[in-house]
């Protein structure tokens, strides 16, 4: 494609996204993320359909991704020729036909389901704004602007709401290596976990011998509690495809690849779509925008295994192994898939390059606190009124984020745990509130932010049961191929579960210490070196519920009485497999 | 050889031949047999290791590392029940006795029926609608304990007819 096609493109997107979002015929849209599909959005999407054809209404729909509200999932909008786009939530099937009948024909607002409006126009009585909705208000979205407002594969909607002209500026306007610079000077940091300079990261890779370097997105996203990368791809694919590509272009990289759990098909049909429609489009492939620059992407999958998140691992599961972890050196920018040069990217960490790219590192730098600059992309879960996924500026406080987005702890109750950055990262007491999101401080009050996963723990949680789960999470997912983590976790997993039954033994705790700084100290990668994490995590701020378990044999909140179910590692043996009749 | 396995091997090259993403490993084509007939035979890890000229023993091993293959024919239905922390603290485990019960099994497993196929599943990705669980592949958030039961009834009068 040459620069004259882009601007075409650009006037054909813009026109069909003026026609279709503001035009005669009304547009409704339906949540379809995964929070959407739990909620059961699919089921009303069907039902939607076959109203408006037995009806013979005239509407466009689109299914889109997640708006952040996931609490008021199946979120259906209606956006009526004149009126703004008016929101109805926790709609069911048997909610369409008053929607239909009550609103889309005559103009009449359901009592229930309706959250607000959005956007100009006519506003209907009694409906409030959207942006009045604190989830809505605070939210400062940059990966996810997209998100519940366009459907996630379609190219013409993506670049009509600006898409591809970050890409664009990149590759017709800059030098690599001012794209490098610029990313550099954004201040953003590896969104992934471990919070390293993305365009630091990037230069490793400039110097890499050619032709053939790779990029790898990490959509591995084992971890229960985060959600946000699959969120991205299932809602805005085209971010990622396009951060992908600026990635590419600084770098010097021939070939993108996202990498996705198997199992997660929402992610993986949508990230599929969106690369065929760039193809067609001429924004992936030979020579974009006319210049020397030629980029691939393809998705690779992996089977389920929570390690296959951590680098070396990913490249060895795209290479059909098992994802067990390399030994470092050679390190991924000089030896990585297939023995080419690499580089690995978390999924929000490339899809803020766009914007960056589009707006300039300034406006980036100046989002956020301190060393962590722009924002975090929240997935907030667990004992809270309003869960979601929230995009906020970096300096929000975590008592903002329980209290503010997520509507208090539900039930009315106290809030007394907050568990971060995964089953690795760890668990914060209920003086928490006023520590700020920031890599740095959040580490330093011994958690991390890691991927952007928030658990709220009510005062009905018991430390020593949530900490059994993190635990038996770990050693599930350990790989198996060095021993401090094989043998430790499962040594952990032996000793907590001894606790959590009242069967503890002199030394338990010190045990454990001991345990885990072997493997801290001689594992082979993140799995093992932050494996006793949430343990230490959890002793330092819930000492007391340990001892109730140890000292009295009493669970203060009962949780541990209950009989327990917690999967052993099961995956198969050799000796399961006959060779063939 | 019979010609149940004539068919099966039919269907295992099939689905090796028939990827459509551009790069063909040991393990995407495992992930596309699984796709296509749910499970690993041992005539699935044969066919691989000719396909992608590899050992029967490196692709078993990589077939048992991933603890989403299974080497024997799924029940009828999958039913999948979330353990992540954020279920666990809504309640999966109160789902989780449910299920088994309902289902009559005590563990990971297919019913003697062979009508259900049951696995726990660390993360389903719908966090925010905790608990979850996954019949056939399709999602159900905020699930109590009696919903479960009647999902799962509505599951056993409705047996797969495919």
């Amino acid at each position: 494609m040459t620069q004259d096609k882009f601007e075409e493109l650009k006037t054909e997107a813009d026109t069909y996204w003026e026609t279709r979002s503001n035009g005669n015929i009304p547009l409704i849209r339906i949540g379809t993320a995964m929070c959407g599909h739990a909620a059961g959005a699919y089921r009303v999407a069907d039902k939607l359909k076959t109203v408006l054809s037995e009806r013979s209404i005239e509407a466009n729909f689109d299914e889109v991704g997640c708006l952040g509200l996931c609490y008021a999932e199946p979120l259906l909008d209606i956006k009526k020729p004149g009126s703004p786009r008016v929101f109805f939530n926790n709609v069911t099937a048997d909610d369409i036909d008053q929607i239909i009948e009550g609103y889309l024909i005559n103009n009449v607002l359901p009592e229930s389901n309706v959250l607000g409006y959005m956007g100009e126009g006519e506003v209907p009585e009694s409906a409030d704004a959207m942006e009045n909705i604190p989830g809505i208000a605070l939210q400062n979205r940059i990966a996810l602007r997209n998100a519940g407002h366009i459907a996630p594969s379609n190219a013409l909607q993506y670049i009509a709401t600006g898409g591809y002209s970050g890409l664009y500026k990149a590759v017709t306007t800059m030098e690599p290596s001012e794209v490098i610079d610029e990313v550099k000077n954004s201040g953003l940091r590896g969104r992934g976990g471990a919070a390293f300079p993305t365009g630091v990261k990037w230069s490793f890779l400039v110097g890499s011998p050619g032709p053939t370097k790779y990029i790898l997105c990490n959509c591995e996203e084992g971890d229960p509690g985060a959600y946000n990368d699959k969120g991205i791809l299932e809602s805005d694919p085209h971010t990622l495809l396009e951060g992908l590509a600026i990635a590419g272009y600084a770098t010097g990289a021939s070939n993108g690849i996202v990498f996705i759990r198997h199992g997660h098909d929402g992610p993986i049909d949508r990230t599929e779509a969106a690369i065929t429609e760039a193809y067609e489009n001429g924004l992936l492939g030979e020579n974009i925008f006319g210049s020397d620059f030629s980029f691939d992407i393809e998705v690779a999958l992996t089977g389920e295994s929570y390690v296959a998140g951590e680098e070396t691992a990913l490249m060895e599961a795209v290479e059909g192994k098992r994802s067990m972890p390399r030994f470092r050196p050679p390190f991924p920018a000089a030896f990585g898939v297939w023995g080419k040069p690499s580089n690995i990217n978390n999924v929000k960490s490339l899809s803020y390059a766009p914007e960056i790219i589009s707006k300039g590192s300034e406006w980036f730098s100046a989002i956020g606190v301190n060393q962590s600059t722009g924002t975090a992309i929240v997935c907030l879960s667990g004992d809270v009124n309003k869960p979601g996924l929230y995009e906020v500026s970096m300096g929000m406080t975590l008592g903002q984020v329980v209290d503010d987005l997520g509507g208090g702890v539900s039930g009315g109750r106290e809030l007394k745990l907050l568990q971060t950055g995964g089953p690795l990262g760890g668990v914060l007491g209920p003086d928490s509130r006023d520590i700020h999101i920031d890599f740095d401080e959040m580490r330093s009050a011994g958690a991390i932010f890691g991927s952007g996963g928030i658990i709220v723990g009510s005062e009905d949680v018991c430390a020593v049961d949530l900490t059994r789960v993190l635990v038996a999470f770990c050693q599930f997912e350990s790989c198996g191929k060095c021993f401090p983590c094989r043998l430790g976790m499962e040594h952990l997993l032996e000793i907590v579960e001894r606790i959590s039954n009242f069967q503890s033994k002199p030394g338990d705790m010190d045990l454990m210490r001991s345990v885990g700084g072997t493997m801290e100290a001689g594992s082979l990668c993140g799995h093992g070196q932050l494996g006793f994490g949430p343990i230490r995590s959890a002793i330092t701020h819930f000492e007391s519920d340990f001892k109730s378990h140890i000292e009295e044999n009493i669970c203060p909140t009962g949780s541990c009485n209950r009989p327990k179910i917690v999967p052993k590692n099961t995956r198969p043996y050799a000796n399961d497999f006959a060779t063939g009749d | 050889m019979t010609v149940e396995n004539d068919s099966l091997r039919k269907q295992i090259k099939e689905a090796i031949a028939s990827q459509k993403r551009p790069t063909v490993t040991v393990l995407s084509s495992l992930l596309a047999i699984q796709d296509s007939i749910g499970y690993i035979p041992n005539e699935a890890i044969e066919e691989v290791a000719i396909a992608m000229n590899a050992s029967i023993n490196s692709v078993f091993g990589v077939a048992s590392f991933y603890p989403n293959f299974r080497f024997t024919p799924p029940g009828d239905h999958s039913v999948e029940v979330c353990w992540g922390p954020t279920c666990h603290l809504l309640g999966a485990g109160r789902v989780l006795d449910e299920v088994l019960e309902q289902l009559g099994l005590e563990d990971e497993g297919d019913t003697p029926d062979g009508q259900v196929s049951f696995r726990f599943n660390t993360c389903l990705g719908a966090c925010s609608r905790g608990p979850v669980i996954s019949i056939d592949h399709e999602l159900y958030g905020n699930v109590t304990d009696t919903q479960a039961s009647i999902l799962l009834r509505q599951l056993k009068d409705n047996p797969k007819t495919s």
